[in-house]
C-alpha cells in the first residue's frame, strides 16, 4: 500500500527538520490533509505531526492585537472572550464553518492552509491544473455551481478558497508568522494566499519546509461594529456560496473607516479595497451599501452554474454593511 | 397483556443493543481468514476497456488477487422476477465483459489481506480505455435526444384529451424531478464465506430471501445450499432491496480465493453502482369546470433509465385514483442514459409523481380563484376509479380537517406575498399524499418457551424502521407476556419465509403471520398440557384457557407454561403460520394524507427557510405510536431535503456524478429542520388484516415536495417545476 512514514515533532525547530528534504505534510487538525491523502490526492510521503508544538495560546500583543499560535482550534479561537468582543466577525465566520465536531479538530494554521472543495480536484482522475499542473481545469467548462468563484479566476482554475475564518482575516487585518530553514518570517495576511493564474498548484507564499507558527490580527478599530454573513442552500455544514465579512466606523451616520472581505466567490480570501475606498465618507444608507456591493462586484466573471453568485454577494455585502453598521451605533442585531 | 400494548409509543427493543454497539452490521462479521476486497471503477460512461494492466498493484503489498473481465468465474443471470422473489435492477453480472455503461462501473475487484491494502493496490490498477464515438448520455435530456423514449405502459379511461379541449379551466404544465441518491448512514457492505460448497452471506440487504434466491442463481446452487444474513441494516431505503454487482463479485471472489471476503461500497460508489431515483420528466395537463371539479388529467411521464437494465418510475401511479375524475390517461416511458440503473427510492411512483400533479393541483387552483385545499375536498372520491372498487377506508377529508385547523389554514390570505413576518414573507402551502398499501404472504413461527419467554422468528428484516419492536408487541399482546419476555430474530434467509422490507408492507404483512403463529403456540401448548406428565393431564381440550403465559381448565386447575413444558422436559411449544397476501375483496386499499407547509422567504438575503410542517396521515391503524411517527417524521424531513436539496449532479460532458460525497449532496441538517406535527388518524382498516394496520413508511414522503413548491410559490409568486427548489432558482438579479 502507500505507506508514510511518521513524526512526532516536540518544537518548530524539530518539526522543519523532519520535513526537510522530503515530500512532507504537516498533520494539525488532518481534516483536510487526512482526508486527502484518503482519497490519493495528498500524497506525502511522511507526515510531521505538530499538535504537541506549543502554538496552543491566544495572546494579547502590547499594540493591541491578538497573536493566535497556529494550533490553536477553531472552537477555541471562536469562544475566546477577546475574540468574541473584539472581533466579533471572526468569531461569528468561525461559528459557520464545518461542524462543531471539526471545529474541535481544525487549527487555525490549518484552516489557512486548506485545500479547494472543487470535486475535479478532488475526484483524483479528472483533468486538474492544481492537481496535475499542466492537465487543465475540468470546472470551467463543467459543473460549477458550488465551490466555484467569479472573483480572481483565471483559464487555468476557477476554485474558490472555503475558507471562512480567512475572510473575516482578511477584512480585519493580519499577519502570518512563519518559521523555516532560513528563520522567522511574516507575510501580510492579504499577500499570503496567491490567484491561481497560469500557476494554481501554487497556492500561498510558504518556503519550502516552512511552518506557520502564528497568525496576529491587527488591533481592533476602536468604535467599530461588524458581523460575518454566510449565504448557503442549507443552514449549516456547508461552504459559502457568498459570504461578506463586514467592519464599520461610523461618525454620526457617516462611514469613517469599512473593511469588506468576500467568501465563496473569490479564489482567495477576497479584500474589496474598491468598496471600502466609496464607502468611506458615505452616509451609512441602504442606498451607499448597494453601490459598494455593486463595486465590490463589477469585475466579476459568471461562469456556467455560478452566475446567480453576483447578486447573492451583492445581497450578503448590503446586509453585512447594514448589520455592522448597526452595532457600530450600538444596537443589537 | 392488555390491549393497550397495541398503539402504545413503545421504545424499540433493539435501542440499547444498536447504543451500546452490541447490534452487528454486516462490515461487523469476521469470519476466521477473512480478507478484504476493493473495487477499481470506471472513469468513462461509455465504451470499452481495451487494457488493464495490474503488473504494479499485484506487487503491492498485501495483495492476493485481482479480478477483472479477463480473469473472473463464469456466472449467470438472474431470471429478475418478482413472482420468484428474484428481482436484480442490473441485469449484467460483474465482469461479464469488457463494456461499460456507466461511470463508476465495477472494472476490477482486488483482494487484500487488509483493508487499506486492498485499496492502495486498487489505486495502481491501470485501466485503459476506449470511448465509444457516440457521447455518454449524462442526462435525461440528452438521453431523449441520443436514445429515444422506450414506452413503458399506459392507461386510458374515458375520453382525456376530448375533455381537456372542452375544459374552462387548464392548466399545461411540465415537472423534472432529478436523481436522488440513496444515501443512508451505513453504505452496502457484503462478507461472503465459501465452507464445503454452500455459500453463507453477511449483507447489508432489505430482503434476505430475494437475495438468497438471487445468489443461488447466479451460483447455480439451490437456494437451501445459500445462507444470508441481515440482522441490523442501517438503512436502505430501497436502494438495499435488490442484488448489486459488488455483492455478487464479493460472493464470487470469496470462492476463488478460498477465504471468507469482506467488501464495503465507499460513499463516493454509492452514486454510481448501487441505484438511484431515476432523473423524471413529467407533462400534466389538467382540465376543471368553474366550480374545479376535474374534468380531465393526463400524467405523461418519462424518467431515465440505464443501459445495464430498465426501471420504470411509475409517478402517475397515485394519479389514477386519488381525486374524482372520468378522463384519464396515465403513461410511463424511459430513456437509456449512461449511467447505472435506477432503482426503488422511498415512495417510489408516488415520491416525485405527486410533486407534479399536487404542483400541477396547485396551479389549477390559482387559475380558478379557488382556495387550494377546497379544490381537493370539492374533487374527493371514495371510489378507487383506477381499479374501480371503493376504498376499504379512506379518511382524507378528516386528515384536511384536522390538519388545516392544526395549521390555521382558514387565515391564509391568497394573495401572493400577502402574508409577512417582520422583514420575511411567508408562504403557505398544501398537498396531499397518498400511498398503495399493500400485504404480501408471510411465513412466522412463533415458541413459547420453558423459561416462560416466546420466540419470533421469520426471514424479514428490520431496516431501522421498528419491525422488531412491532413484532414483539403482536406477540405480547397474543400471548400476554410482557415484552422483555419476547425475543425477536429476524434477517435470516434460514427462518420461515417473511417478505422484503419495502414498500411499506412489512407491517401489514408480518403482524398476522405472526399473531396467527401465536395462537398457532398455544394450541400447541395445549396439546401439550393434556399429556399424562403435564400438571394438567387429562384436561378435556376445549376446557382449557390460556391467558398470560398459563393454562387453566374447568375444575379449577391451572399451571404456567414453564410447569406444563418443564414437567415433561419439553423446551417450546411452536407455532408455525402462513398467512396470505392481500384479500381479493373487491376494495382498493391505500393510505392518504395532506402536509401543509410554511416557508419564509427573505428576498433580501435569498434565504428560504420551511418554518413549520403539519402532516395528518391515515395509515390504519397505528401499531406503535412513537416508531410510527418517526416514520412520518423522517419521510417529511427526507421530503424536504427532495424539495430544496437533493440533486445528483453529473458533468455534462462525461456523465459522472460530481456531488458524489456526504459534504456536496445536501440533505437538510438539524439547523434547517421546522416545527414539524404529526397527527395520526388512527382508523383501522380491517379489510386488509385483523389488527387493521397498513404501513407508515413511505406515505409521508409523497406531496412533500408539492407542499412546498407550493408554499414558495405563494411567498415568492415564483412557480418553481423543476426540483430541487436551490435558492439561485428564486434569487433577482438585485
Ligand atoms: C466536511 C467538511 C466541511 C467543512 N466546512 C467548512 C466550512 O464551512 N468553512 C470553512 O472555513 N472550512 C470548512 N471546512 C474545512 C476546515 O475548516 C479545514 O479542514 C480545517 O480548518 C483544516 O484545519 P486542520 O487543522 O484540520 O488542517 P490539516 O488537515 O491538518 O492541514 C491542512 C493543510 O495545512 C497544512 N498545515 C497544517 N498546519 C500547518 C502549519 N502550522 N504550517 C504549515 N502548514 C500547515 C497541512 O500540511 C495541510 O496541507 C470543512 C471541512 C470538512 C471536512
Ligand atoms: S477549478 Fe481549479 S481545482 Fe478545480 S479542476 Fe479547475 S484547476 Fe482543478
Amino acid at each position: 500500500m502507500r505507506t508514510f512514514d511518521y513524526k512526532r515533532a516536540e518544537d518548530a525547530h524539530s518539526a522543519v527538520n523532519a520535513h526537510s528534504g522530503q515530500a512532507a505534510a504537516y498533520l494539525a487538525g488532518g481534516t483536510t490533509l487526512i482526508d486527502l491523502v484518503k482519497l490519493d490526492v495528498m500524497q506525502p510521503e511522511r507526515l510531521v505531526d505538530i499538535n504537541r508544538l506549543a502554538y496552543d495560546a491566544i495572546e494579547a500583543v502590547p499594540e493591541g492585537g491578538l497573536k493566535i499560535g497556529a494550533m490553536v482550534r477553531n472552537t477555541a479561537l471562536a469562544e475566546d472572550d477577546r475574540v468574541r468582543r473584539d472581533y466579533t466577525v471572526l468569531s461569528e465566520a468561525l461559528l459557520q464553518g464545518a461542524s462543531r465536531q471539526l471545529r474541535n479538530r481544525a487549527t487555525t494554521a490549518g484552516n489557512v492552509m486548506q485545500r479547494v472543495r472543487c470535486s475535479y480536484f478532488r475526484d483524483g482522475v479528472s483533468p486538474c491544473n492544481k492537481r496535475v499542473p499542466g492537465s487543465g481545469c475540468s470546472a470551467i467548462d463543467g459543473h460549477n455551481r458550488e465551490v466555484f468563484a467569479v472573483l480572481g479566476t483565471s483559464e487555468h482554475c476557477i476554485a474558490a478558497h472555503p475558507s471562512d475564518m480567512c475572510v473575516a482575516m482578511a477584512a480585519i487585518g493580519a499577519t502570518v508568522h512563519v518559521t523555516g530553514p532560513s528563520g522567522d518570517r511574516t507575510v501580510d495576511f492579504l499577500d499570503f494566499h496567491k490567484l491561481p493564474g497560469d500557476t494554481p498548484h501554487i497556492e500561498h507564499e510558504l518556503g519550502e519546509d516552512e511552518l506557520i507558527t502564528h497568525v496576529s490580527l491587527d488591533a481592533p478599530i476602536d468604535g467599530s461594529g461588524s458581523t460575518y454573513i454566510k449565504l448557503r442552500d442549507r443552514s449549516s455544514y456547508q461552504f459559502a456560496l457568498a459570504s461578506c465579512a463586514a467592519v464599520v466606523v461610523l461618525d454620526g451616520d457617516r462611514i469613517t473607516a469599512a473593511r469588506l472581505a468576500l467568501g465563496g466567490v473569490g479564489t482567495k480570501p477576497w479584500r474589496a479595497a474598491d468598496a471600502e475606498a466609496a464607502l468611506v465618507g458615505q452616509p451609512a444608507t441602504r442606498e451607499t451599501f448597494k453601490q459598494a456591493a455593486a463595486t465590490a462586484m463589477q469585475s466579476a466573471t459568471p461562469y456556467k452554474h455560478n452566475a446567480f453568485k453576483i447578486p447573492l454577494a451583492r445581497k450578503a455585502i448590503v446586509r453585512a454593511l447594514t448589520d455592522a453598521a448597526a452595532r457600530a451605533r450600538g444596537e443589537t442585531t | 397483556m392488555s390491549d393497550s400494548i397495541i398503539g402504545a409509543a413503545v421504545s424499540r427493543i433493539d435501542g440499547p443493543d444498536k447504543l451500546t454497539g452490541r447490534a452487528r452490521y454486516a462490515g461487523d462479521f469476521q469470519p476466521e481468514g477473512m480478507v478484504y476486497a476493493y473495487g477499481v471503477y470506471s472513469t468513462i460512461a461509455r465504451g470499452r476497456i481495451a487494457g488493464i494492466d495490474t503488473t504494479l498493484a499485484m506487487r503491492s503489498p498485501g495483495v492476493i488477487d485481482i479480478f477483472h473481465h479477463g480473469r473472473f468465474p463464469r456466472l449467470h443471470r438472474s431470471p429478475g422476477t418478482f413472482a420468484e422473489e428474484n428481482v436484480v435492477d442490473e441485469k449484467r453480472t460483474p465482469f461479464e465483459d469488457d463494456r461499460i455503461h456507466y461511470m463508476g462501473q465495477f472494472v476490477a475487484l482486488v483482494v487484500a489481506e487488509t483493508y487499506e491494502q486492498a485499496r492502495a493496490a486498487a489505486y495502481k490498477v491501470r485501466v485503459d480505455y476506449e470511448r465509444d464515438a457516440q457521447r455518454a448520455a449524462a442526462t435525461l435530456a440528452q438521453g431523449i435526444e441520443d436514445n429515444g423514449v422506450d414506452h413503458a405502459n399506459d392507461s386510458e379511461r374515458g375520453d382525456p384529451a376530448g375533455a381537456y379541449d372542452g375544459a374552462v379551466h387548464r392548466v399545461d404544465a411540465v415537472y423534472t424531478t432529478p436523481v436522488e441518491t440513496h444515501n443512508p448512514m451505513e453504505t452496502h457492505a457484503t462478507v461472503a464465506e465459501w465452507v464445503d460448497g454452500r455459500l453463507r452471506v453477511f449483507d447489508s440487504t432489505q430482503g434476505v430471501i430475494f437475495t438468497r434466491n438471487t445468489l443461488s442463481r447466479v451460483f447455480d446452487l439451490d437456494p437451501s445450499q445459500v445462507e444470508v444474513h441481515a440482522d441490523f441494516i442501517g438503512s436502505g431505503f430501497g436502494g438495499k432491496l435488490w442484488v448489486w454487482p459488488h455483492c455478487v463479485a464479493t460472493c464470487a471472489a470469496a470462492r476463488e480465493v478460498g477465504r471468507p471476503v469482506q467488501f464495503v461500497l465507499p460513499r463516493q460508489q454509492m452514486f454510481t453502482t448501487v441505484g438511484h431515483r431515476p432523473e423524471t420528466r413529467q407533462h400534466v395537463r389538467l382540465g376543471a369546470d368553474d366550480d374545479g371539479r376535474l374534468l380531465s388529467i393526463r400524467h405523461e411521464t418519462v424518467n431515465s433509465s440505464s443501459p445495464v437494465g430498465t426501471v420504470v418510475e411509475a409517478c402517475g401511479g397515485s394519479t389514477q385514483g386519488l381525486y374524482a375524475c372520468d378522463n384519464l390517461r396515465i403513461s410511463h416511458a424511459t430513456a437509456v442514459t449512461n449511467r447505472g440503473t435506477p432503482t426503488a427510492m422511498r415512495a417510489p411512483g408516488a415520491g416525485v409523481g405527486l410533486f407534479a400533479l399536487e404542483s400541477a393541483m396547485d396551479e389549477l387552483a390559482a387559475e380558478l380563484g379557488i382556495d387550494p385545499l377546497e379544490l381537493r375536498r370539492r374533487n374527493f372520491t371514495a371510489h378507487d376509479q383506477g381499479v374501480d372498487k371503493p376504498y376499504s377506508s379512506n379518511h382524507l377529508l378528516e386528515c384536511y380537517d384536522r390538519a388545516a385547523e392544526a395549521f390555521g389554514w382558514s387565515r391564509r390570505t391568497p394573495e401572493v406575498g400577502s402574508m409577512r413576518d417582520g422583514d420575511r414573507i411567508l408562504g403557505w402551502g398544501m398537498a396531499a399524499c397518498n400511498w398503495e398499501a399493500m400485504r404480501n404472504p408471510c411465513d412466522a413461527r412463533v415458541a413459547l418457551r420453558a423459561d416462560g419467554t416466546a420466540s419470533i422468528h421469520c426471514a424479514s428484516q428490520d431496516i431501522g424502521t421498528g419491525t422488531y419492536t412491532i413484532l414483539a408487541q403482536i406477540a405480547s399482546h397474543e400471548l400476554g407476556l410482557p415484552l422483555e419476555s419476547i425475543h425477536v430474530a429476524l434477517g435470516d434467509s434460514t427462518f420461515p419465509h417473511g417478505p422484503i422490507s419495502g414498500g411499506s408492507w412489512a407491517t401489514a404483512t408480518l403482524l398476522p403471520a405472526v399473531a396467527e403463529a401465536s395462537r398457532a403456540a398455544i394450541k400447541k401448548l395445549k396439546g401439550y398440557a393434556r399429556n399424562a406428565a403435564s400438571p394438567l393431564a387429562g384436561a378435556r381440550g376445549d376446557s382449557l384457557v390460556y391467558d398470560s403465559g398459563r393454562l387453566s381448565d374447568d375444575s379449577g386447575r391451572s399451571a404456567t407454561v414453564a410447569e406444563i413444558l418443564g414437567a415433561q422436559s419439553l423446551a417450546n411449544a411452536v407455532g408455525e403460520a402462513h398467512t396470505g397476501g392481500a384479500p381479493d375483496s373487491g376494495y382498493s386499499f391505500d393510505s392518504f394524507g395532506v402536509h401543509f407547509v410554511e416557508v419564509a422567504w427573505e428576498p433580501e438575503i435569498a434565504h428560504l427557510e420551511v418554518t413549520r410542517v403539519v402532516s395528518a396521515i391515515d395509515a390504519g391503524a397505528i401499531i406503535n405510536a412513537k416508531s410510527a411517527r418517526n416514520q412520518v417524521e423522517g419521510a417529511v424531513v427526507m421530503g424536504l431535503g427532495s424539495a430544496l436539496l437533493e440533486t445528483t449532479e453529473y458533468d455534462e460532458r462525461n456523465a459522472r456524478p460530481v456531488n458524489s460525497n456526504y459534504a456536496e449532496y445536501l440533505v437538510p441538517v438539524n439547523a434547517d429542520m421546522p416545527d414539524l406535527d404529526v397527527i395520526l388518524l388512527d382508523h383501522p382498516d380491517y379489510e386488509l388484516n385483523e389488527f387493521g394496520a397498513r404501513g407508515i413508511g413511505e406515505i409521508g414522503l409523497t406531496g412533500m415536495q408539492a407542499a412546498v413548491a407550493n408554499a414558495v410559490y405563494h411567498a415568492t409568486g415564483t412557480r418553481v417545476r423543476d426540483l430541487p427548489i436551490m435558492l439561485d432558482k428564486l434569487t433577482d438579479d438585485d
